[in-house]
C-alpha cells in the first residue's frame, strides 16, 4: 500500500508573497517619464558665416535674465507668445513683415501654404531661470501643435495628435516642421 | 422543556485563506509589470517644471538621465546647483565620458537613438544647463529630452 502524499503546509506562502510585494514596492517607481523633446545642433566648427535670412522671416523670442521676454524687438508676454507664434507661422493677412508663404506639394495633404523659410530664434541669458525656458518652450512648441492640429483636422478629419498612419504623420510634420533654433546663449545679467 | 438549545456553542469557522498567496501575488504581477526598477538614488532635488506639450520617453533602456538641482543634504554639499551622473555629484567636464560610457553599454544598433534626459529643478538658473548642453552638443548626444510635470494648463500667474 502506498503512503499517502503529505499535504505541504501553504499557511507561509502568503508571507512569502507579502514580502517579495513589498520588496517590489520598494524598489521600483511608477512615473512614467514626460517631457519636451528637442534635437540639439552639431557643435560650430568657427568657420561658418551667419545664415542669410531675411528679417521677416525670423521671430525672435529672448528671455533676460530677470524673466522678462523681448519678442521680436518689442517687449513681449508669456500669455500672448503663443498666438504671436501662430500668427507669425502662418501669416493669415500676407503680412509684409511676417514670412513669405508659398504653396508646397506635399504627398498626401496636395498643395499645401507654408512659410517659404521661417526660423523662430531663442535666446536666453545665463541667468534666465529653467521655469521661465521651459514654459516658453512650451508655448511655442503649443503653437505649433495647434497649426498642425488645424491643418490635419483639415486634411484628415482628426486632430495631429490623434492621427496613428504613419504617413499622414509624417505628411503633417513635413507641412509643418519645428523650426526652433538656439542661438549661442549670452553672459550678461550674471548669475 | 428544551425550547432553547444549551450547552455545546457554535465555534466560529476559521476562514479558508488557502487563495491569500494567490491573491497576494496577483497584486504583485501586477506591480512588476506596470513599474520599472529605480535607477539612482537622488542625492540632487528635483521639481521638474510644468508643461503641458510633452511627450512620453519611448524605449527606457535608451535614455541615460542627467540630473541637475540643489543638493538634498545642503548642509553638507551647499546650495549650489550641481549635477549628477550615476548616483554621484559630477562636473560638467565628466559629461563627454558619461555619455561615451552609455553609448558603450548600448547595442551598436541603438546607439544612434540613445536620448538624453535632462531632469533639472525649475528653480535653478539655465546657465549649468546651458553648460550641459554645450557638453552634450560637442559629444555628439543631440536628442535630448527636457523631463517635465504634465498640467492641462500653465499657471501664468506664477511667472
Amino acid at each position: 500500500m502506498a503512503k499517502p502524499v503529505q499535504e505541504i503546509n501553504a499557511g507561509s506562502m502568503a508571507d512569502i508573497a507579502f514580502l517579495l510585494l513589498i520588496f517590489f514596492l520598494v524598489t521600483t517607481t511608477m512615473d512614467v517619464d514626460t517631457g519636451i523633446s528637442r534635437r540639439l545642433p552639431p557643435p560650430l566648427t568657427g568657420d561658418e558665416k551667419p545664415p542669410d535670412i531675411n528679417e521677416r522671416n525670423i521671430f525672435t523670442v529672448m528671455i533676460n535674465n530677470r524673466d522678462r521676454l523681448l519678442i521680436d524687438n518689442k517687449p513681449g508676454d508669456i500669455r500672448t507668445l503663443r498666438q504671436q507664434t501662430k500668427e507669425f507661422l502662418n501669416n493669415p493677412q500676407n503680412l509684409e513683415d511676417k514670412p513669405e508663404m508659398v504653396l508646397k506639394d506635399i504627398p498626401l495633404l496636395g498643395k499645401v501654404r507654408v512659410p517659404k523659410n521661417a526660423v523662430i530664434s531663442l535666446k536666453n541669458d545665463r541667468g534666465t531661470s529653467y521655469k521661465m525656458y521651459i514654459a516658453v518652450q512650451n508655448e511655442l512648441t503649443a503653437a505649433i501643435t495647434e497649426l498642425r492640429n488645424e491643418l490635419a483636422l483639415e486634411k484628415f478629419g482628426r486632430r495631429f495628435t490623434e492621427l496613428t498612419n504613419e504617413d499622414q504623420i509624417k505628411a503633417i510634420q513635413d507641412a509643418i516642421p519645428i523650426p526652433i533654433s538656439e542661438a549661442e546663449p549670452v553672459d550678461i545679467g550674471g548669475q | 422543556m428544551s425550547r432553547f438549545k444549551k450547552g455545546k456553542k457554535t465555534e466560529m469557522k476559521a476562514i479558508n485563506t488557502a487563495s491569500l498567496p494567490d491573491i497576494i501575488f496577483m497584486l504583485l504581477f501586477f506591480f512588476m509589470v506596470t513599474t520599472v526598477m529605480r535607477e539612482v538614488t537622488l542625492i540632487v532635488k528635483i521639481k521638474p517644471p510644468e508643461a503641458t506639450e510633452v511627450q512620453r520617453l519611448e524605449k527606457k533602456s535608451l535614455v541615460s538621465y542627467i540630473y541637475i538641482g540643489v543638493p538634498v543634504k545642503s548642509a553638507l554639499f551647499g546650495t549650489k546647483p550641481r549635477i549628477q551622473l550615476n548616483d554621484q555629484f559630477a562636473k560638467v567636464e565628466d559629461i563627454p565620458s558619461f555619455i561615451a560610457a552609455e553609448r558603450q553599454a548600448r547595442d551598436e544598433n541603438d546607439r544612434k537613438f540613445l536620448t538624453t534626459s535632462l531632469k533639472v529643478d525649475e528653480g535653478i538658473r539655465m546657465g549649468i544647463v546651458t553648460d550641459v548642453k554645450q557638453e552634450l552638443r560637442k559629444s555628439g548626444a543631440f536628442r535630448i529630452n527636457y523631463s517635465t510635470r504634465k498640467v492641462e494648463k500653465l499657471n501664468f500667474a506664477k511667472f
